[in-house]
């Protein structure tokens, strides 16, 4: 009340109220010009492309020529399409090992070096240096040599006397070089483990140890609950990450899936789909599928969250 | 007692060096291969070269005729250097608003900017491509550009907003009392406190934008426009006979700007990964 008197004398023309709710409006729209870019953004970019995916997904589009409706068609060939089921497989694989692999790497490393260790920033930096790395060109063409028939892990093993192969180009083993791929960057999720585990109360240790806790039990009873929030929040991002893997797959296998579609990702055959042969109609109906799974699979992870995840201030954010 | 603590803290210290040497072997020896000749790179999987040549360097960096990675280095460059200042600017901008300011109907288009994070990109691909062949943008850095410009990168605003939220909110009164407006606390108060957010932000950006595979290979498709992953992909059609030391030369120089960063700005990059991880 006091400052709208003080102010009302520089604006004498205004009664107080009205002065307030030009001021009011003339902040409103100042808030939205700062906002503008992400709100153009927003609409061009997002929503309306998302809209638009859906109604395409529902049409035979080349780009070119006008998208033309036929219903629920490219739903059917896709569900009747080997190729398609192919990379549904290869990709739910990828995530139900990579992921947990990662995961658990990460945890393991991060509660070694969580131990009072000297030296944890050299540490620290050299496995976060494949996080950094990892998702390059130069790195997927380093690992199809690694693995390639002359490759050095080839030596390493004939150096033990076991006889290798092209493990890139066999179709059984070309998937799990992209998943010890993925695996070789858990660093990144070591870093925010770390930063989880210095968050934990020293006491609740001290206390366990005065218990007699063995360290298997307080890993299980303490460490692992109260680290809770920060495994929820690397699996969450984790597994979208992992969805959408395309770089190395797409090196790896020359942008063919192969050998015999044992790397066809997802977004590999989606690419090749949409932007190969131009077939965008069945294309937006693959995106809308891996949007909807995605979705589905996040909200799984939100609900059971109640039941695994521990928030010390009762789930408040 | 002493004595079985420190020999389990050697075992832990050994086993964390080991995995650490096993983790950096690939890339020491991708770079101590780019600087052997051709024939010795299969044959030696040891890491010290016993002849040393440039030649790789050389083959590499005129992979195709005409273009050279001089060029894909240069176009790789605009692209990263456009989009951290874009993102820097229209990503601080939002998140200004929705930290500090009022207006109707903020929650909504927060709770749209959240959902956006997790968006994957496919979602909005193929119209978005559509969008861009219209208006005639591709084979130009327009549909790699424009996109930052607007704002689309919706986790570094959350990031900023976390980052902003932590500002006293006392130096903005004292701000008003001062007769500074709302434009005045952002470009006075708020973006000279928030470098740190801005540091990290700026850095990853980078860093995304100079790895974006696949928007790259979308949307250019000119060898005069093709920036440094799309050349080294131009090793995978030019393979055959082995040009392995070619590969690794360019590869190596291509991982050099993304190094470099990292270990000037470690303390930012590290820290923001710890700090968003918590607050996510």
């Amino acid at each position: 009340m006091e400052t709208s008197t003080v102010k009302q004398k520089s604006v004498p023309n205004l009664r107080p109220n009205q002065y307030k709710k030009t001021q009011t409006r003339k902040n409103y729209i100042i808030a939205y010009i700062f906002l503008l870019p992400w709100l153009i953004g927003f609409f061009s970019l997002v929503l309306g492309p998302m809209v638009s995916s859906l109604y395409l997904s529902f049409t035979k589009f080349d780009l070119l020529n006008p998208p033309e409706w036929i219903g629920l068609a490219n739903y059917q060939d896709m569900f009747s399409d080997d190729k398609y089921w192919a990379s549904v497989k290869v990709t739910l694989q990828f995530v139900f090992i990579a992921v947990p692999t990662q995961l658990i790497a990460a945890l393991l490393v991060a509660v070694l070096l969580n131990k009072g260790i000297k030296g944890v920033g050299i540490y620290r930096t050299v496995y976060y240096l494949p996080s950094l790395l990892g998702g390059s060109v130069a790195i997927a063409l380093l690992w199809k040599n690694l693995f390639g028939i002359d490759g050095i892990i080839n030596q390493v093993l004939g150096f033990f006397g076991i006889a290798g192969q092209g493990w890139v180009s066999h179709p059984d083993y070309a998937l799990g070089t992209i998943i010890i791929l993925a695996t070789w960057q858990f660093g990144a999720s070591m870093v925010i483990f770390l930063a989880g585990l210095k968050q934990i109360p020293s006491e609740l240790y001290e206390a366990a140890a005065v218990d007699g806790s063995s360290k298997v039990n307080t890993f299980f009873k303490i460490t692992l609950p109260l680290l809770s929030p920060v495994i929820f929040f690397n699996l969450v991002i984790e597994l979208i990450k992992s969805i959408q893997v395309f770089t190395s797959a797409y090196i790896i296998s020359e942008g063919t899936g192969g050998p015999i579609n044992s790397t066809l990702f997802y977004t590999l055959y989606l690419y090749q789909r949409g932007f190969s042969y131009f077939e965008m109609g069945f294309a937006s109906a693959m995106a809308w599928v891996l949007v909807f799974v995605l979705g589905v699979m996040t909200i799984m992870i939100f609900l059971s969250s109640k039941f695994w995840v521990h928030y010390e201030d009762g789930g408040k954010l | 007692m002493n004595h079985r603590l420190s020999y389990s803290k050697v075992v832990t210290h050994g086993f964390i060096i080991t995995l650490g040497v096993l983790m950096l072997y690939p890339v020491l020896w991708m770079v101590s291969s780019s600087i052997k000749p051709e024939n010795l790179i299969f044959s030696s999987p040891g890491l010290w070269p016993k002849e040393i040549t440039f030649n790789n360097y050389i083959n590499g960096w005129n992979v195709v005729r005409d273009v050279s990675f001089g060029l894909f280095f240069k176009n790789s460059f605009i692209i990263s250097v456009i989009s951290v200042v874009a993102n820097l600017i229209t990503c601080s901008m939002a998140a200004y608003a929705f930290a500090r300011l009022k207006f109707p109907l903020k929650k909504l288009w927060f709770a749209c900017m959240l959902m956006t994070i997790m968006l994957p990109a496919h979602a909005t691909l193929i119209p978005q491509y559509t969008i861009f062949h219209n208006l005639g943008w591709i084979n130009t850095i327009l549909p790699l550009t424009v996109p930052k410009l607007l704002a689309t990168d919706g986790f570094f605003i959350f990031l900023m907003v976390q980052f902003f939220r932590g500002i006293p909110r006392e130096l903005d009164e004292s701000a008003i009392m001062d007769g500074c407006g709302v434009v005045k606390i952002y470009t006075r108060i708020i973006i000279p406190l928030a470098v740190p957010v801005l540091i990290t932000t700026a850095i990853f950006t980078f860093i995304w934008t100079w790895d974006d595979f696949f928007s790259q290979i979308l949307y250019l498709n000119t060898v005069d426009k093709f920036t440094v992953p799309l050349g080294l992909r131009l090793f995978l059609d030019s393979q055959g006979e082995s040009s392995w030391g070619a590969v690794f030369a360019m590869s190596v120089l291509s991982m050099l700007p993304i190094t470099l960063i990292f270990f000037t700005f470690q303390r930012y990059i590290v820290e923001g990964i710890a700090t968003s991880g918590i607050k996510g």
